[in-house]
């Protein structure tokens, strides 16, 4: 039986993850045109080649944050990667993997915020302290760090990034908006962090004058995008596989289906 | 026996170290013109399979030979190219393009897609034009959602094919575990993933009694023992698909358990299990039979290995 030998093109000339293909955003309404009628991916656009790696990762704790789980493992040979970039983790008994943004990235370690709204997620919460499980990462293009007043606009789930991206920008102020006080206990995982519950939304407590860097539900994007137009938007769609095989997690960006695992997650107005 | 992706299952340009385990890469379907693909949501998990709506996204000819093509020949694995379409003249327009590319290896006809409107309604006849203009190898990649593939397989041989892959997905459907609507936006989407390994083995199995064809089994390949399956059902060629996508490195995992598993069952060659399933089961209880057991699979079978 035949067998190749892998052959590495790593570090080659299909584009790299701060292409400015990734920045161009400025008009997705959230409105997609019907099926079949969508534009078609430009011809020649560059995408990332898979940069992560898997690894069967233990669990070193199973820690309770309001209505989350934030889940340790241990990092073995895996880099934490970028704020803002995501791993794939297997769910126990699933058939497809889930993505999860970094939220901790202590030495050794990884951490996920995990809200359990659906089978995988669940399962996922239900790992205890030794288990191991399948883990595939750093993925997709994370925050840019390079700007000069940094503000972490969040909302619920959205906040799950935040940790690791406040670390990594020494601190920054943050507007996280909660359903309850009960949700909002995540918020303290983030220094320095505003906290409104509904009926506040956090555009409502939006100071003026920063560079936003925003994750949460697809409104609070939009709107948060409508107040700051060039703000760095963390997008989120179901995915099966994280690293451009499946073309499941296409959404729009500038009138086009792309795929958020290789173009985005995070995605923004050009710098 | 070559390992494979099953088409769009796997995009060679942002994985290339997961290609590289493979024998031979096959494209997502290539269409006439670019196609951005259905509307989101286009995924969805069920409790034994995976549904997909994509809708053939793919570059459209003109840009992946131009743009595509060359980038995928870097590869160093041979490139098949599944072509699609919604007329007859779709399938020829886009084969007839590959012809002067000799950066393709054969082409799949994708005429079974699950996800778009207007499918071909004659195999025969979709093979038997595309074959009027290649010479390449030409693999039929069939639905098993009918009353009997190997009627279609037999089809595609008439017509021309020269090889059939089997299956592609079957029609499924899954609904929001709160709002009871359809989860994918499109409502319905192709099934693949371990609910397809049944199916998959009873339509290579028939096929294998129909044609002589080779047969590229594809259908909820996970483990090595699966593959195995498939090969004595009797594909000569096996296709890994939604394993990918939870862990880009299946391929080498699969191969390696193939090996253990053919090994453990007394097969020196993944040839040599082609088609077992289709010969007279040979007793092991009673010593004679044994010894006649032992005699075919370290001679009759084995003879190549």
């Amino acid at each position: 039986m035949p067998r190749r030998e892998r052959r590495s093109q790593r570090g080659g000339a299909l584009g790299s993850p701060t292409s400015p293909l990734l920045h161009g955003t400025g008009k997705a309404e959230g409105c997609l045109p019907p099926a079949g009628s969508s534009p078609a991916p430009a011809a020649g656009v560059r995408v990332p080649e898979l940069r992560g790696s898997r690894e069967h990762a233990q669990v070193l704790a199973v820690e309770t944050v309001g209505p989350y789980t934030l889940l340790r493992v241990a990092r073995g040979r895996l880099e934490p990667g970028v704020p803002g970039q995501f791993f794939m983790l297997e769910a126990p008994g699933r058939l497809l993997p889930r993505p999860m943004s970094v939220c901790l990235a202590p030495p050794g370690e990884l951490g996920f915020l995990i809200d359990p709204i659906g089978p995988g997620t669940r399962a996922l919460c239900g790992l205890a302290v030794g288990d191991r499980f399948g883990i595939l990462g750093p993925l997709g293009n994370g925050f840019r760090l390079d700007v000069e007043r940094p503000l972490l606009v969040g909302g619920g789930i959205g906040v799950a990034p935040f940790p690791y991206l406040s670390e990594r920008l020494g601190g920054p102020p943050a507007v996280l908006g909660f359903r309850s006080a009960w949700h909002a206990e995540a918020a303290a995982l983030v220094p320095n962090a505003d906290v409104v519950l509904e009926p506040t939304y956090v555009t409502e407590a939006m100071p003026a004058g920063h560079d936003v860097l925003a994750c949460g539900p697809e409104p609070m994007l939009e709107a948060v995008r409508s107040l700051a137009p060039h703000a760095q938007l963390a997008w989120e769609a179901p995915m099966a596989c994280g690293y451009g095989a499946c073309y499941g997690c296409a959404i729009e960006i500038d009138g086009e289906l792309k795929r958020l695992c290789v173009e985005g997650p995070v995605l923004g107005a050009a710098a | 026996m070559r390992l494979l992706n099953a088409s769009g299952c796997l995009d060679a340009l942002t994985a290339p170290d997961a290609v590289g385990q493979l024998d031979t890469y096959v494209t997502k379907t290539v269409t006439p013109l670019p196609r951005g693909g259905n509307s989101p949501v286009r995924i969805a998990e069920t409790e034994v399979g995976m549904l997909n709506a994509i809708g053939l996204a793919n570059p459209g000819i003109d840009a992946f030979v131009a743009d595509h093509l060359p980038r995928l020949a870097g590869l160093g694995v041979p490139v098949w190219v599944s072509v699609g379409g919604f007329s007859m003249d779709d399938y020829v327009l886009v084969s007839a393009r590959l012809e002067g590319c000799d950066e393709v290896a054969a082409l799949e006809l994708n005429l079974s897609c699950p996800n778009v409107d207007e499918v071909p309604e004659n195999v025969g006849e979709v093979v038997a034009a595309v074959r009027a203009v290649t010479a390449k190898p030409l693999y039929a990649k069939l639905s098993p959602a009918v009353s009997d593939v190997s009627e279609t397989a037999c089809a595609a041989e008439s017509a021309g094919a020269d090889g059939l892959s089997l299956i592609n997905t079957i029609r499924g459907l899954a609904l929001d575990e709160r709002t009871l609507r359809p989860l994918l936006a499109r409502g319905v989407g192709g099934l693949s993933g371990p609910a397809l390994r049944p199916i998959a083995l009873a339509a290579v199995y028939a096929c294998r009694r129909a044609t002589d064809l080779p047969i590229v089994g594809m259908g909820g390949v996970a483990t090595g023992r699966d593959a195995v399956e498939l090969l004595a059902a009797g594909a000569n060629d096996v296709a890994i698909g939604t394993a990918f996508f939870s862990d880009p490195g299946a391929a080498t995992r699969i191969r390696s358990e193939l090996t253990a598993e053919l090994a453990a069952l007394g097969f020196a060659n993944p040839d040599n299990a082609v088609g077992v399933a289709h010969e007279p089961e040979v007793s092991t209880l009673n010593r004679e039979s044994r010894v006649e057991l032992k005699k075919y699979l370290h001679t009759t079978a084995n003879m190549e290995g």
